[in-house]
């Protein structure tokens, strides 16, 4: 009897601190993200201030952009999706979008105007690649070269094929994509052309006999962190990854490490609204403030990714931590992105699982 | 019970003992059952169901049919033999029904479905979804042709029947590296697309290898602890469980950090001057690494059992063989050794079916030599989203694992097992 009493006095409390708990109410969103640096780099320029000015606001981060497009697809086919933003790059955006897993956004009516009063959509531009995408950041995939093992510094892409002048191991990613593109143009095809040799019959066979001069010196990577890893380990002497793993690795870990960014793939990371979030209002509410000009310069503080918003390129200013410029570290800079490729959507939404294969196929030779 | 009552019996208030007993056995059953019961829904619900429902997408094929359901009804009167393309009414068809899969979204994933078997089929999909919706009125074949060329072509009409049934062998096909043209034989893929059959041999060559590794490494020290006193054993319990309560990945990086070419055991190797700092062995990235990593990781699953059944075998065993004469490896090999069996076939299998479904550290350290079947799996799962063929190669790895087993009962004896 008394255990029963006492029993429930706790239930009543319990619930009583519930109800107080939502009394005090806070909407809880769910942004997902990559981890890392780069997450914090969204929490410091976005999820904080946007906090401060919105205490009933709380935002929980999860890291599983990774897995998004499978999760997203799971979540919906038992219609409980407990995600209210995802952070998505492009392609997989597009494939979100097509599916009906993302919901549109208008950029005009649901996004900030710039400064001078410019509508989003002319703001982003081009880079609008998808109606249910809003872009945050360019990136590139590019290579990061060890300083001091080499006599003279590699200057170009194709650097990465030659042996017998750059000798040593190179990490690439286990993917076709951006390898590919490499290969053909290191073995002689017009950049403007590369598809069209590609997607012929026997483009890939070129492709893979390029890749196939260096195969044994290569260590393919799938996780961004490793190539940062295997250049400070001594591990390879030349290696890509994302421009802003070099950033961290060249100035703020101080290896002697140097950036080659000649033909750099340009690719955009940005947002995406899943569709039967249960804050739709909120969330688009958070959405205007974190892609205003403003919020996408700060983001440039913590990481070296250029704003999508060209209002914002302008406002670019110093590293948060290390007072360095960070506009010479952008991507986008004019004397880094003097030779580019822009990542094929198309192209690759068609080709990728067949070419997935017959790449998987050759390095297991 | 078994006795045969000549005279029946009554309890007190009058019913037969034997109905009353009856009741009593019923009641007990039935108590059994609630007690097992929610296990049972737990387990059917949280595990039966789903997992029958991710293999049931090895066949399952629907997808097609659903979202071009009109076109592919008509398709199946088009008889592709005669090498000519399907009737007006077919194309006016297609046309309703990508304008409808437009509105609802789901024009594309029948796009991304066709694509798997035949490149280039997602975009037509897609491109077709945007200029299908401005085909207003016949003739809708030379409407459609004209929006993308690839409708012109038997082949794409064919690719589109021959994936209209609901269900479909082309997952498990595919996972054997092998495929079906249209109404033609079973053909295997040329060289350079055949990945899993030679992925399956070579999980189920590592994982047999690396449970023979740790069988080798774990048989002295369980040894070694069932007879050491309890005092040290215990220390050396300690030592087999800590790399246990250590992060996996922690671990695997640990190997990362040791092997690799400017690692620490390379570094030592040549300031030995065992090998010249210019041909430094690769011991990572490779089949070495994955062998090395998993040997070290799944090692306590082979210590344990065997050390707990030898825990059980009485010193005097070995004793007595050796007080008549025995040698003592002979009464060690003749009299202990077969006591430890049991231990030794529960941790194989342990080792061996964990070693089979490993994803995470072949992933890290495999290199292109290196990686199991299960990152293809997790790549078809998270990356590609071809989750049929993901499916149809985890039904391949479970039946193999499960014709394993039986072979393994068929000699060793499942009975034969012991945990402890």
């Amino acid at each position: 009897m008394k255990l029963t009493r006492s029993l429930a006095a706790v239930v009543i409390g319990a619930a009583s601190i519930a109800v107080a708990g939502t009394a005090a109410a806070e909407t809880e969103l769910v942004i997902v993200s990559w981890g890392g640096a780069y997450s914090k780099s969204q929490q410091n320029a976005y999820h904080l201030p946007y906090m401060k000015l919105n205490p009933d606001i709380k935002i929980i981060n999860d890291d599983s952009a990774p897995e998004a497009v499978a999760k997203l697809r799971a979540m919906n086919e038992v219609n409980n999706v407990t995600w209210d933003l995802v952070d998505a790059v492009a392609a997989d955006a597009m494939r979100l979008c097509d599916e009906g897993l993302a919901l549109p956004i208008d950029p005009d009516k649901d996004l900030a105007p710039a400064p001078d009063g410019t509508p989003a959509s002319k703001d982003f531009g081009d880079l609008l690649v998808s109606e249910c995408f809003i872009p945050n950041i360019v990136y590139s995939t590019t290579f990061g070269y060890r300083t001091d093992k080499f006599k003279t510094k590699p200057t170009s892409v194709c650097d990465v094929f030659d042996l017998k002048k750059f000798p040593g191991k190179r990490s690439l990613e286990k993917k076709p994509i951006n390898n590919f593109e490499w290969a053909l143009l290191c073995d002689g095809v017009a950049p403007d052309k590369i598809y069209d040799v590609l997607g012929a019959d026997g483009g890939v066979d070129r492709a893979l006999k390029k890749l196939g001069t260096i195969k044994s010196q290569v260590i393919w990577w799938t996780k961004g962190a490793q190539t940062p890893q295997l250049l400070a380990d001594g591990e390879v002497v030349i290696g890509s990854t994302y421009n802003g793993r070099l950033f961290s690795l060249i100035e703020e870990e101080k290896q002697p490490v140097a950036m080659l960014w000649d033909w750099q793939v340009f690719d955009l990371d940005g947002w995406i609204i899943p569709k039967g979030t249960k804050n739709l209002a909120a969330v688009k509410k958070f959405l205007r403030f974190a892609t205003d000009t403003q919020r996408l310069a700060d983001q440039a503080k913590y990481i070296s990714y250029g704003p999508a918003r060209k209002s914002s390129a302008l406002m670019v200013s110093k590293h948060a931590t290390l007072g360095i410029d960070m506009k010479p570290h952008m991507p986008t800079d004019p004397n880094n992105a003097k030779t580019t490729l822009l990542y094929n959507y198309e192209f690759w939404a068609d080709n990728q699982d067949d070419f997935t294969e017959r790449f998987e196929a050759w390095l297991a030779k | 019970m078994a006795n045969v009552q000549t005279e029946e019996l009554f309890t007190v208030d009058g019913t037969p003992l034997r109905v009353s007993l009856a009741r009593a056995q019923r009641r007990l059953k039935l108590r059994a059952l609630l007690l097992v019961g929610p296990l049972f829904l737990f387990i059917l619900v949280t595990f039966f169901i789903p997992i029958g429902d991710m293999l049931f997408r090895s066949v399952e094929n629907a997808i097609i049919s659903e979202i071009l359901p009109r076109s592919t009804k008509l398709l199946n009167d088009w008889d592709p033999a005669a090498g000519e393309l399907p009737s007006e009414e077919v194309f006016a068809a297609m046309v309703e029904d990508i304008k409808v899969g437009r509105k609802n979204r789901t024009i594309t994933r029948a796009g991304q479905r066709l694509n798997y078997e035949s490149p280039g089929m997602s975009s037509l999909f897609r491109s077709s979804s945007r200029t299908a919706a401005r085909i207003k009125k016949a003739p809708y074949k030379k409407a459609l042709i004209e929006a993308h060329k690839k409708w012109g072509k038997v082949e794409t009409w064919k690719l589109i029947k021959q994936f209209s049934p609901a269900y479909t062998a082309g997952y498990f096909l595919a996972s054997v590296d092998a495929k079906q043209e249209f109404g033609g034989e079973i053909a295997r893929l040329g060289e350079e697309r055949r990945i899993y059959l030679n992925l399956f041999y070579r999980t189920l060559r590592l994982s047999l290898f690396i449970t023979v590794m740790t069988l080798i490494l774990g048989f002295p020290i369980a040894y070694l602890m069932a007879i050491l006193p309890t005092k040290s054993s215990n220390i050396l319990l300690i030592f087999v469980l800590l790399p246990f309560w250590t992060s996996l990945l922690v671990r695997t990086t640990a190997w990362i950090a040791l092997l690799q070419q400017q690692g620490v055991i390379n570094e030592i190797l040549v300031f030995v001057g065992l090998v010249g700092t210019d041909n430094r062995p690769q011991m990572i990235h490779n089949e070495f690494g994955t062998i090395v990593a998993m040997t070290h990781i799944l090692l306590p699953f082979m210590v344990l059992p065997i050390f707990s059944v030898m825990k059980t075998i009485p010193p005097s065993y070995v004793r007595a063989a050796v007080s008549l004469g025995a040698h003592p490896w002979l009464a060690f090999w003749k009299v202990y050794f077969p006591n430890t069996v049991p231990g030794i076939g529960a941790g194989a299998i342990l080792v061996f079916i964990l070693a089979i479904g490993y994803y995470i550290t072949p992933e890290l350290v495999g290199g292109t030599t290196g990686t199991f079947i299960s990152n293809r799996i997790a790549h078809h799962i998270s990356s590609s989203l071809n989750w049929g063929l993901a499916a149809a190669l985890g039904v391949i790895l479970l039946g193999v694992v499960l014709a394993l087993y039986l072979l393994y009962d068929k000699i060793v004896g499942i009975d034969n097992m012991k945990l402890g």
